[in-house]
């Protein structure tokens, strides 16, 4: 039915992210390839984004556990416009991940799938891989587990 | 439980600007459009714009994403004297229909007597809605959406739709149904920007810009300004216009919806929603009515696939059923309404009149109401009118001939 073909991240180089003092921990494990949580260290309720306080219990209190950096497709869109003037189309694949080893909802990762867009299905199974983007910073994206 | 404030305030005047084409609105600024459409409303109700003392915006009272709507700068402009109200709904689209609660807030709590409402809307090759979240500069919170390319809203929302079709089934069809239903809607009507019939080949090559969105799916790139003028019942009276009753309005949100597609973390079945199934839940306790009693659906149509959602929310058909609902062609306007139908957007909306962050809605409402629509339901007596399905709040009005 669809024929889309291969489907990359959005170019690294073209990549900015800013962080606060409850973000950076994330992008800091991500600079060393450990995919990593929000995790409230009272009730252990994920978030992400990472934000000063729990939703469920309102501790302030977190911690960054390593995840094994595996997840499933919750939903997807494709993509072939290029977002960037200066970068010729492309096919792009933003997907919406529930993380393995977060309880709860709320821990999801919005990211990219690299691979065959035609074989990209909600319920599959997939892994992290790093893109490295500006400023030295590693973005988390997926591909099949 | 009846909405406090029911009937107690009503729509007295309606303005618009013509609508534009994105950027051709220019050489005029938002400033000129909005005080277009002020006074416009003014004289469509018989008062003067002096007589305005209160003003009740949605969207953080934005012009359009990246533009200023401002009360000093209107009473500058414009020669409003003293104002006694001056608030705003905050986020975006999504409480747009919550500005006619506002507006009686002002006016029941005695803070102001003519409340205008308006949106301007002008959309310059460097304040497009569509790109708008892809040119953001990062911050600490889109720096987990921005580098996933979910450059604009309609991409946002395609990720939801994707999760219904996967949960209930929903089909292109259905998206198709509703594009094609508000064209033939708009073809009479002289202010549309697409009047064209469009056809089921046209449909289905239309580019995808966000599989399973293509661009028909998307609403229009317009420009150009709506306001309109609330006061009380009583003065309604003496005014020029058949007064239109705020009957309920109402704009909130739950947890579970929140941030919304700005945030993907909505567990099923709020994801695969428009939100408004809270605010939906409080209009039909505000008023004791049912979506069975409503005459004409003026539902905020930025993605067709939001409208099928939202008919789910406000219960015009079980939430799943959507699809099915949508492909009987209940939604077609006939001018006497037929039994289980409800006619859509007889003005064609947002994806074939114009796009002015939903006050289009407003306006046809009113029309409906004073028996003056182009697409006129024979004794139209309530008209629903939503906001956007966005981050909190979302938004509903319930008005009354």
């Amino acid at each position: 039915m669809s024929n889309y073909g291969p489907a990359s991240a959005l170019p690294g180089d073209h990549i900015r992210i800013a962080t606060d003092p409850y973000t950076e921990p994330f992008w800091q494990a991500a600079r060393e390839h450990r995919l990593t949580t929000c995790r409230c260290a009272n009730c252990g309720h994920c978030r992400i984004p990472p934000t000063p306080y729990c939703p469920e219990c309102q501790s302030n209190r977190i911690e960054w556990p390593d995840l094994p950096g595996t997840g499933t497709i919750f939903s997807y869109a494709i993509c072939t416009k290029s977002p960037y003037p200066d970068v010729p189309d492309f096919v792009y694949v933003p997907i919406v991940v529930d993380i393995d080893g977060t309880q709860g909802h709320g821990a999801r990762l919005v990211a990219n799938f690299v691979g065959d867009a035609d074989e990209v299905a909600i319920g599959m199974k997939v892994k992290v891989v790093w893109t490295s983007i500006n400023d030295g910073w590693e973005l988390p994206n997926f591909e099949k587990a | 439980m009846a909405w406090v404030n029911r009937d107690k305030c009503a729509i007295v005047g309606i303005g618009a600007t013509p609508y534009y084409v994105r950027g051709q609105s220019w050489p005029q600024t938002t400033d000129q459009l909005a005080g277009e459409a002020i006074m416009a409303a003014c004289a469509d109700a018989g008062i003067d714009v002096k007589d305005i003392d209160g003003f009740a915006y949605y969207s953080g009272a934005g012009a359009g994403y990246t533009g200023k709507m401002d009360t000093a700068d209107f009473m500058e402009q414009l020669g409003i004297r003293e104002v006694g109200f001056t608030a705003a709904l905050t986020s975006g689209g999504g409480g747009m229909a919550g500005t006619g609660g506002l507006a009686t807030a002002a006016i029941m709590n005695g803070d102001a007597t003519y409340v205008v409402s308006v949106m301007a809307l002008q959309q310059l090759p460097q304040s497009r809605l569509g790109t708008v979240f892809g040119q953001a500069a990062p911050t600490a919170h889109n720096s987990f959406m921005q580098p996933s390319g979910l450059v604009g809203p309609g991409h946002l929302m395609s990720v939801l739709a994707r999760r219904h079709m996967h949960l209930y089934g929903t089909t292109r069809d259905a998206f198709f149904e509703i594009v094609q239903t508000q064209r033939e809607h708009a073809m009479p009507r002289e202010t549309a920007v697409r009047r064209k019939p469009l056809t089921r080949e046209e449909y289905f090559a239309s580019p995808m810009l966000a599989d399973p969105l293509c661009r028909l799916d998307f609403c229009l790139e317009t420009d150009g300004a709506v306001a309109f003028i609330t006061t009380t019942a009583e003065r309604a009276k003496d005014l020029r216009q058949k007064p239109v009753y705020i009957h309920a309005s109402r704009h909130g949100g739950t947890r579970a919806w929140g941030r919304a597609f700005g945030w993907m973390g909505m567990p099923d079945p709020t994801f695969a929603s428009s939100g408004h199934k809270p605010v939906a839940d409080r209009l039909w306790a505000d008023t004791g009515l049912t979506a069975k009693d409503i005459d004409v659906a003026l539902l905020y149509d930025h993605f067709s696939a939001m409208v099928l959602m939202q008919l789910e929310d406000y219960g015009f058909c079980e939430k799943g059923e959507g699809n099915d609902f949508v492909l009987s062609g209940k939604l077609r306007y006939a001018n006497r309404k037929q039994p289980g139908a409800i006619p859509l957007n007889t003005h064609g909306g947002q994806l074939s009149e114009a796009y002015i962050i939903g006050m289009t809605h407003v306006r046809e409402a009113v029309e409906q109401l004073r028996g003056t629509a182009v697409n006129q339901v024979e004794d139209a007596e309530f008209a629903l009118v939503t906001g956007g399905p966005a981050a909190i709040p979302t938004s509903g009005m319930i008005l009354r001939r």
